[in-house]
């Protein structure tokens, strides 16, 4: 696995979350994703961005190019020092909310991404890791 | 403070988002809505998206609640223009936009408006000049 150029991008307010959009779409266009696969990993990120800034407290996001050998992927962490998800297995379902939205962000972006990580100590933090593959 | 335009159009308010909207945007966008609907007395409300390149649960959120404020206060809304590639990917998130009226163009939408406001008048045994 080689990875190569990483951009970092802080994330504390609404409008991070669409520079992070704006970012995610540009490194897609440039990997050739095709018009549905960019608005797929887009939306996911617009999703992950928003629980680290709503529920995290705020974080950053990092966006990487990465290669198995034989394909090309879009790699995106999303990253808090926030008070962290006691039950990540209820957090995952669809329609759990608690911050009064639709409770699709988690669950809704692992549906858009081809491969999905979460990772999250009580009181330490979060880490959700997206990638989608070309 | 940045916001997006809401015109009158006769019987209608219409909204074109030509913006990629931050949260707040769209929760003001939502507020100015529900208060020119109350203000106006307008019968419909049409929403453009065809700028938008995503709708994430949010801005779909956003949409549902317009949709639902509207219809409280008598007058239906109808979502046109969506991208397909949208389409695609807000259905593979989990939302259906259920509740939402929806229409492939501008032209579509106005008569979508027309007809139910004309139906609604003609139930109310209002004349309405065409």
């Amino acid at each position: 696995m080689s990875t190569s150029p990483t951009d970092s991008l802080p994330l504390n307010s609404s409008e991070h979350i669409v520079i992070v959009r704006q970012a995610v779409r540009r490194r897609a266009i440039e990997m050739g994703f095709n018009l549905v696969d960019q608005t797929k990993i887009v939306t996911a990120a617009s999703e992950l961005a928003r629980n680290t800034i709503q529920h995290g407290g705020g974080g950053h996001a990092t966006i990487e190019v990465v290669s198995d050998g034989s394909r090309h992927g879009l790699r995106l962490a999303f990253e808090d020092q926030g008070p962290g998800i006691a039950d990540i297995g209820l957090a995952m379902r669809d329609g759990y909310t608690t911050a009064g939205g639709l409770g699709l962000g988690l669950s809704g972006a692992k549906r858009l991404c081809n491969e999905f990580a979460i990772t999250s100590t009580p009181g330490a933090g979060t880490r959700v890791v997206i990638t989608r593959w070309k | 403070m940045e916001r997006i335009p809401i015109l009158k159009m006769g019987r209608f308010l219409l909204v074109s988002i030509q913006v990629d909207m931050h949260d707040q945007l769209a929760m003001q966008l939502q507020d100015d809505l529900t208060q020119r609907i109350a203000d106006t007395g307008a019968h419909g409300v049409l929403i453009d998206i065809s700028s938008l390149e995503i709708v994430d649960s949010f801005i779909g959120r956003m949409l549902g609640n317009i949709a639902a404020m509207s219809r409280v206060l008598d007058a239906q809304t109808v979502v046109v223009g969506m991208r397909p590639a949208v389409a695609i990917t807000l259905v593979e998130l989990g939302m259906s936009l259920s509740g939402v009226r929806t229409a492939l163009n501008i032209e579509q939408g106005m008569d979508m408006l027309s007809a139910s406001a004309d139906t609604a008048a003609e139930r109310g045994n209002v004349h309405v000049a065409n």
